[in-house]
């Protein structure tokens, strides 16, 4: 659980900007570190070696030429012991294990812990140099010295050589000094240079951040969100584009906004214009229907008046569902909810158009939910209503609350179902799927309606074909009760009753009911 | 023949209304404004008035309110479907009902009809006193309802109800206990056929118990259920 709750945890942490540039400081600090006591280390460790060979070998040439001229020529084995003796006394401070050796005379066979390597003897007594070369010997590093000595009087090689050897020890344990201090520096400069990374990541987030709130907030549909520009950076800039960005899409906007609701209020005004005189002829279409049927009218006469009475009836109607969807385009259609017994409505709604003998009904019972019961029965009547006109018979309307707080009304036709490529736009406004076909009584607005209508209550509308055939209305709510939600929308007076019921007095009679 | 005072500024709109409601037998008056509505108002004496909300001068509201400071004469506001606001107002204001324009002849009819007609105790199968004959005056708490006369009394005062509101109280009382909802009381109040506009019931609520209850903030004779609707007492 843990591991990979981490591992999603962790990873946008690492992939985030701050820590990329926190590791890219600390990977630039570390390699400044690492190659500083690299280049360090060796100029020191040279240098220390040098300076204790160059003095070793100075000591050695000084011993040398103080008591080389007390040698016999030839010396004898013991001669040049006893010279190599005195040499080790006069180098106590040195420490150092001198041979003599002098061709002709045979090694004293040498107990030394380190041998004299051969290069070494040949440069020495073949080629007559000084020289001396670093060893190491049991892990242990030596500096040998190879020096031959020459006459004094004539500066000619003489057969004499003198070996030393030296233990590095200390200069090793200085060098390995220097090496630790080193390592033991690197972690706290590591520590240190975090300071300043976390310090740098914060300088180059924060105008970050802001900018992303900043997005967040035009995002949300605050489009008058501007950044304060700081200084002339690149993330100066940034924010000075983000701004002429907003600047522009505000103004985009505000002109979409202005022309959107200029053609929504063009739309209200003609529906709200033409109501009124359709409130006057509507008034007296009565009066033309009884003349009509009552004979008194020339036939003619009395097909034309028909003819007025029912156009003008559809008149009606279409300039209603226009109203209503303009409402909705301005965001002005109230929903009033109250708690109904679903199938109780759906059962009125059918009844009101006596429609109970063409639709079979499966309605589960007791599933209460608060729905504006108008709005549910303009969106049922609509569906049964084309399904019976445009399917084909028998329809059914099915209610059923799965467990998931929904609420499904599936109305099914058994007709021919609907062309795929209609599918798509069936609640599209003034969509006729078959542009053959005459026009109906619809207003062309009735799915559009529709859908707004169960989109208010927070659900969706779809259109499906069943796979045995024949179209599929189905009306997907959340179920919501009174109980479980306290949030409505009714006006006022509702809502001083609402507070009532808050009240003492009434929470007993909650309980009975 | 009901008497109908018609308020409706559109010249089209009265002619037309006034029209198909004289064809049904209505006596009709028609007047285009507010003040001329209420200047007619005692002269011609209607049983009804019909009140288009959108006047000019002074509008439905206030006439409506001008009515009823002195009269319980049924008011039907002439409105649009969707002038949400403006049916909630009117209500407030003191309306009993709302037709919607565009309406036919027979829609108005129905209403005025209905608006009209005396209160139905609550209908067979429902719980109620069914006596034949004159209904007793029943005594519920401080209130005193006459139901053959249709007056109610409260401490020996008698209460001016708006039809609508006695339609309201004699037939929730009929039933004392039992919970009406509000689909119910539009039907048998107001014979609303389905999905008529529950606000109606609201609004009359609300102006019923500022006028019988004591505190109208924690009703005691027509109380609230929650989520299913009202019911009287009980007490």
């Amino acid at each position: 659980m843990t591991g990979v709750r981490g591992r999603a945890g962790l990873r946008p942490l690492l992939r985030g900007l701050r820590a990329r540039l926190v590791v890219a400081f600390l990977l630039v600090a570390a390699v400044s570190a690492l190659t500083t006591a690299a280049l360090t280390y060796r100029e020191a460790r040279n240098a220390i070696l040098e300076r204790s060979q160059d003095t070793a070998i100075n000591d050695l040439r000084a011993q040398i030429n103080s008591l080389a001229p007390d040698l016999p020529v030839p010396p004898s084995r013991a001669d040049l012991d006893e010279f190599a003796r005195q040499l080790d006394r006069s180098g106590k401070a040195r420490d150092w294990d001198v041979e003599a050796d002098y061709e002709g005379v045979p090694d004293n066979g040498s107990d030394a812990a380190v041998a004299v390597p051969d290069a070494l003897r040949e440069s020495v007594e073949r080629r007559h140099v000084p020289a001396f070369q670093r060893v190491e010997r049991d892990g242990e590093p030596w500096l040998l010295i190879g020096m031959p000595v020459t006459r004094a009087h004539d500066h000619a090689p003489s057969k004499l050589s003198v070996y030393a050897r030296l233990p590095l020890r200390a200069e090793e344990a200085n060098v390995e000094e220097l090496v630790s201090a080193a390592q033991r520096g690197a972690l706290p400069v590591l520590a240190l240079a975090l300071v300043p990374a976390l310090f740098a990541a914060r300088g180059v987030l924060r105008p970050v951040r802001k900018l992303r709130q900043a997005a967040g907030r035009i995002a949300q549909g605050k489009l008058d969100t501007r950044l304060e520009v700081k200084g002339e950076d690149e993330l100066a800039e940034l924010s000075r584009t983000f701004n002429d960005m907003a600047a522009h899409l505000e103004e985009n906007v505000a002109e979409l906004r202005r022309l959107e609701s200029n053609s929504r209020r063009f739309a209200a005004d003609v529906s709200h214009e033409l109501r009124t005189p359709l409130a006057a002829m509507t008034a007296v279409t009565d009066v033309l229907d009884e003349d009509a049927e009552a004979g008194a009218l020339d036939p003619d006469t009395a097909s034309a008046v028909r003819l007025i009475s029912q156009e003008t009836g559809k008149l009606a109607r279409m300039v209603e569902d226009l109203m209503e969807i303009s409402r909705f385009d301005a965001g002005a259609a109230a929903l009033h909810a109250y708690e109904v017994d679903v199938a109780e409505a759906i059962r009125k709604t059918l009844q009101a158009r006596a429609w109970q003998g063409r639709v079979t009904a499966d309605l589960t019972a007791d599933v209460r939910a608060r729905l504006d019961a108008r709005r549910l029965d303009v969106v049922v009547a609509n569906l049964v209503g084309n399904a019976l006109h445009h399917g084909g018979e028998p329809v059914a309307v099915r209610l059923h609350a799965p467990a998931d707080g929904r609420l499904l009304i599936e109305v099914a036709d058994q007709g021919p179902g609907i062309d795929p490529e209609v599918l798509p736009h069936v609640f599209d406004r003034f969509y006729k799927a078959d542009s053959a076909r005459a026009r109906s009584e619809g207003s062309g607005l009735g799915l559009a309606i529709a859908r707004e209508n169960v989109r208010l209550h927070g659900g969706t509308l779809r259109a499906a074909n069943a796979p045995d055939g024949g179209a599929v209305f189905t009306i997907d709510l959340p179920l919501r009760t009174d109980e479980a939600d306290e949030a409505d929308e009714t006006d006022e007076a509702d809502e001083t009753d609402e507070l009532d019921d808050m009240s003492e007095a009434d929470r007993s009679g909650e309980e009975e009911a | 023949m009901p008497r109908v005072l018609l308020i409706e500024d559109d010249a089209a709109v009265r002619h037309g209304v006034s029209l198909a409601l004289r064809r049904r037998g209505h006596d009709v008056a028609a007047v285009a404004s507010g003040e001329e509505g209420l200047t007619t108002l005692p002269a011609f004496r209607p049983d009804i008035v019909l009140l288009d909300l959108m006047l000019p001068g002074k509008d439905g509201f206030e006439v409506c309110r001008r009515i009823r400071a002195d009269r319980q004469l049924p008011i039907i506001m002439l409105t649009a479907r969707g002038d949400d606001l403006d049916v909630v107002l009117g209500l407030e204001a003191g309306a009993d009902d709302y037709i919607v324009k565009p309406a036919r002849g027979e829609v108005l009819e129905a209403r005025i009809r209905a608006v009209l007609r005396r209160t139905a105790p609550p209908a067979l199968g429902e719980p109620g006193p069914h006596e034949p004959g004159p209904a007793p005056v029943e005594a519920h708490g401080e209130l005193v309802v006459d139901r053959a006369g249709l007056v109610v009394t409260k401490n020996g005062q008698d209460l001016a109800l708006a039809p609508s509101e006695m339609k309201l109280l004699l037939f929730l009382s009929a039933a004392p206990g039992q919970v009406f909802s509000r689909q119910q009381l539009l039907e048998h109040v107001w014979e609303h056929g389905y999905h008529g506009d529950a606000r109606l019931v609201d609004a009359c609520v609300m102006r019923l118990r500022t006028k019988i209850e004591d505190t109208p903030r924690s009703p005691r004779y027509v109380q609230t259920v929650r989520g299913f609707g009202y019911r009287f007492g009980p007490l």
